[in-house]
């Protein structure tokens, strides 16, 4: 008999454990009452005229007021882009470039604590994670670029790479400032200028950045940052004189975009939706794989678009893989973002509430079977509980539709076989998982999964060194390493 | 007795045999009666396409790679053949040469095109290149064989399965090469050529949910229908080709990147 069961109840052991608030303080941030768009390295009026309040979705307080950039706003931002190109910024000594990019990298990791609170202010995810994983791999991708800028004949021998022009980069709203650093570091790197347009609800780390641009003393217009929603992005899609569109954000408007661009010149990245499989073998080590599936699902709340949103367990050890999953859901803390403890933070709009909870209510419907915690909620704000679904056939919309919500959906196999079958039964190809402690398996899986990244008894690793990007209908081009500045560059 | 030269009409090739289109449509060209191909054959090619192709890709870079000599081997065997369908024995030549330098990239282009990432933590990470799967090409009118092959060689080297739409105007060199592929050891399906009316089937080719990537070059015009309806499943639009080089095969490649952690 183990020395607990013979304790029995003298010494009790707390029925709950119970963390008291940790708040990140928030003053280190301050927001100006309104930014307006940031064109030629100044700050200027929307010529629309537009200007709409951007808020915190965990307590939908405003935070503040930004400009909406129409079609003669992102027009004056591109022409300001192309001067700043013609004029000094692809003629630099690459050496130069290097510099001003590491200078954004130093200046981003001194204020890393500011642009943490702001990013969890405005998204809603938790601080641990902007505090370790959004600031310093953004930091480090213009680390990473910077030091390409002067080396990219060595990249590609016997090529002579140029830079493409005016880069119109649009970016989504789960990785607001990471997102920034993936598409402006390897495009200045390269000596192209850019336009950028960050999501409608997350602009104030992209705002807060144009002030790291003014810092790092970054010459007028090789930097634009363009607020709005989707007809702004629209409008920087089919401007004329734009020469590359590099998009990260849904599969449809990625569609829409790349029919905008047909027969245009243009050229174009897309980085899109993902219906990951996290596939789990019978001698996987199970404690870590419990963890990888909650990091996979339930990191930055589900809202990422290489999620392992679809759990594909081997049949003689899925009792015990639910039952441990649901033990550790439920030690999952949900709630106020800029608390330290916190796991799970808010949705990052109501909009995407309302589709989560559609796609959910559609999977109770279609006959899954629905597990949540028993985790309090706040009153305010956007809110989701972390959920798993079981009994889940193939064809439900939950196994087959990008949820981008704290939402997982189990599913079962018995050989290697039928687990490539059914992770490669979806549309999307951008990543996925594998968990065996058979290393022979881990590398057969891998050559079958059609998926851009797969992570093997890992999952959501990032680095600027790694290249990211789909197979399928998650997109094509790569962002990060090498292959990353391809997007950037022309050879002719 | 001596015998009698009898005009044939020349068919499709599609899953390693020589069919007739469906529609049992020819139209002329250089003279002669050329299978004419409906959007049934095209439905067909890409179906043996598909099928051969986790064959194709599975095989070992040095399996693909021998194959592809083997075909340069029967262009040049058919050299007299292939030079009365093209602009003559350089054309050839130079096609020849072409497939054989093609063919000694099939167990070179992890090395080129890939590599091990350095990132900041104790991962092993490596990214390699993979075949896109289906892909749609739109062969241009000149060289006639030279354009051809030029098209079909970096897409196949990779590891994908094509369906060729052979030019409209020289639709000749594309037979007589698909004789070259029946004869060597290419499997069934890898290389599929449709002739007939290009206005026909490259739309049809660009709107195919199983075809994963197009090549426009052969297309007249600006090709922005054909783009626009390639969107519909996200494919890899390659607009113009380019020199021949490596970076002419990754146009039809995927990357893929692996982790895992290092640990005792």
């Amino acid at each position: 008999m183990s020395d607990v069961a013979k304790r029995g109840t003298a010494v009790p052991a707390p029925l709950a454990w119970d963390y008291a608030p940790a708040p990140e303080a928030r003053d280190i941030v301050s927001f100006e009452a309104r930014y307006g768009l940031y064109i030629g390295g100044e700050v200027v009026e929307p010529r629309s005229g537009e200007w709409y309040s951007t808020i915190s979705p965990a307590t939908e307080e405003h935070l503040a007021e930004v400009a909406t950039a129409r079609t003669e706003d992102v027009d004056v931002a591109v022409q300001a882009a192309r001067d700043a190109f013609e004029n000094g910024w692809s003629s630099l000594r690459p050496g130069e470039r290097a510099k001003y990019l590491f200078r954004i990298a130093r200046i981003l990791l001194e204020r890393s604590r500011e642009f943490a609170v702001a990013e969890s202010l405005n998204s809603g995810k938790p601080i641990k994670e902007s505090r370790d994983v959004d600031l310093p791999i953004s930091a480090a991708h213009f680390f990473y670029y910077a030091g390409w800028a002067d080396k990219l004949e060595y990249a590609f021998p016997n090529r002579s790479p140029r830079p493409l022009g005016v880069a119109g980069q649009i970016i989504p709203w789960n990785f607001p400032l990471l997102m920034l650093a993936w598409k402006i570091a390897p495009a200045l790197a390269c000596g192209n200028t850019v336009v950028l347009k960050p999501s409608h609800t997350t602009p104030l780390t992209a705002l807060l950045f144009t002030d790291v641009c003014r810092q790092a003393g970054l010459p007028p217009g090789v930097v634009n940052i363009v607020t709005g929603d989707g007809r702004t992005g629209a409008d920087l899609v089919r401007h004329p004189d734009v020469d590359k569109i590099a998009f990260t954000g849904s599969t449809e408007v990625g569609k829409d975009i790349q029919r905008a661009v047909a027969g245009t010149r243009k050229r174009l990245t897309l980085e899109l939706g993902g219906k990951a499989a996290n596939i789990v073998f019978d001698d996987a080590a199970l404690d870590q794989a419990i963890e990888g599936i909650i990091n996979g699902i339930y990191f930055n709340q589900g809202e990422v678009c290489c999620a392992g949103s679809r759990l594909l367990v081997q049949e003689s050890i899925y009792e015990q893989v639910i039952a441990k999953l649901k033990r550790r859901m439920e030690t999952l803390r949900v709630g106020d973002p800029l608390d330290k403890n916190t796991d799970v933070g808010a949705i990052n709009s109501r909009e995407q509430l309302e589709r989560i909870t559609e796609l959910v209510a559609s999977g109770e419907e279609e006959g899954a079977e629905i597990f949540q915690p028993s985790c309090a909620l706040p009153e305010r704000g956007f809110w989701f509980r972390p959920t798993v679904f079981t009994n889940v056939a193939q064809s439900y919309r939950i196994a087959q539709e990008e949820i981008f919500g704290p939402v997982l959906s189990v599913l079962t196999f018995r050989t290697p076989d039928e687990a490539v079958e059914k992770a490669n039964n979806t549309a999307y190809g951008l990543s996925a998982g594998v968990w065996t402690e058979k290393g022979s398996r881990i590398l057969w899986m891998a050559e079958r999964l059609r998926a851009g990244v797969v992570w093997a008894n890992t999952f959501n690793r990032f680095d600027p060194a790694s290249p990211f990007g789909g197979y399928k209908e998650s997109g094509f081009g790569r962002e990060g390493g090498r292959h990353g500045l391809e997007a950037y560059l022309r050879f002719d | 007795m001596a015998r009698l030269p009898v005009r044939k009409t020349y068919k499709l090739y599609v899953g390693g045999a020589f069919p007739r289109s469906e529609s049992g449509r020819t139209y002329e060209a250089e003279g002669q009666n050329v299978a004419r191909a409906s959007r049934k054959d095209v439905r067909d090619a890409v179906r043996a396409a598909r099928g051969a192709y986790p064959g194709w890709a599975g095989a070992t870079a040095y399996n693909r790679g021998q194959v592809l000599y083997r075909l340069a081997e029967m262009m040049e065997a058919r050299a007299s053949d292939l030079a009365a369908v093209c602009s003559g024995p350089a054309e050839v030549e130079a096609a020849v040469d072409q497939v054989v330098w093609y063919a000694g990239w099939a167990d070179k282009l992890p090395q080129v095109l890939g590599g091990t990432n350095p990132v900041a933590g104790p991962y092993f990470n490596f990214t390699i290149p993979e075949p896109t799967g289906v892909v749609a090409l739109i062969a241009p009118d000149e060289p006639p064989l030279g354009g051809l092959v030029s098209r079909v060689a970096p897409a196949v080297v990779g590891g994908n399965a094509v369906v060729v739409v052979a030019s409209e105007l020289h639709p000749l060199a594309a037979i007589e090469f698909a004789e070259c592929c029946a004869t060597s050891d290419l499997p069934g399906g890898v290389v599929n050529v449709l002739t007939g009316l290009q206005g026909e089937l490259a739309p049809v080719l660009a709107a195919h949910m199983d075809v994963n990537a197009i090549d426009l070059t052969g297309v007249e015009g600006d090709g922005a229908e054909l783009e626009r309806v390639a969107a519909e499943n996200v494919k890899r639009v390659v607009r113009q080709a380019d020199e021949q080089s490596p970076w002419e095969i990754a146009m039809f490649l995927e990357l893929k990147t692996v982790w895992h952690p290092i640990g005792a």
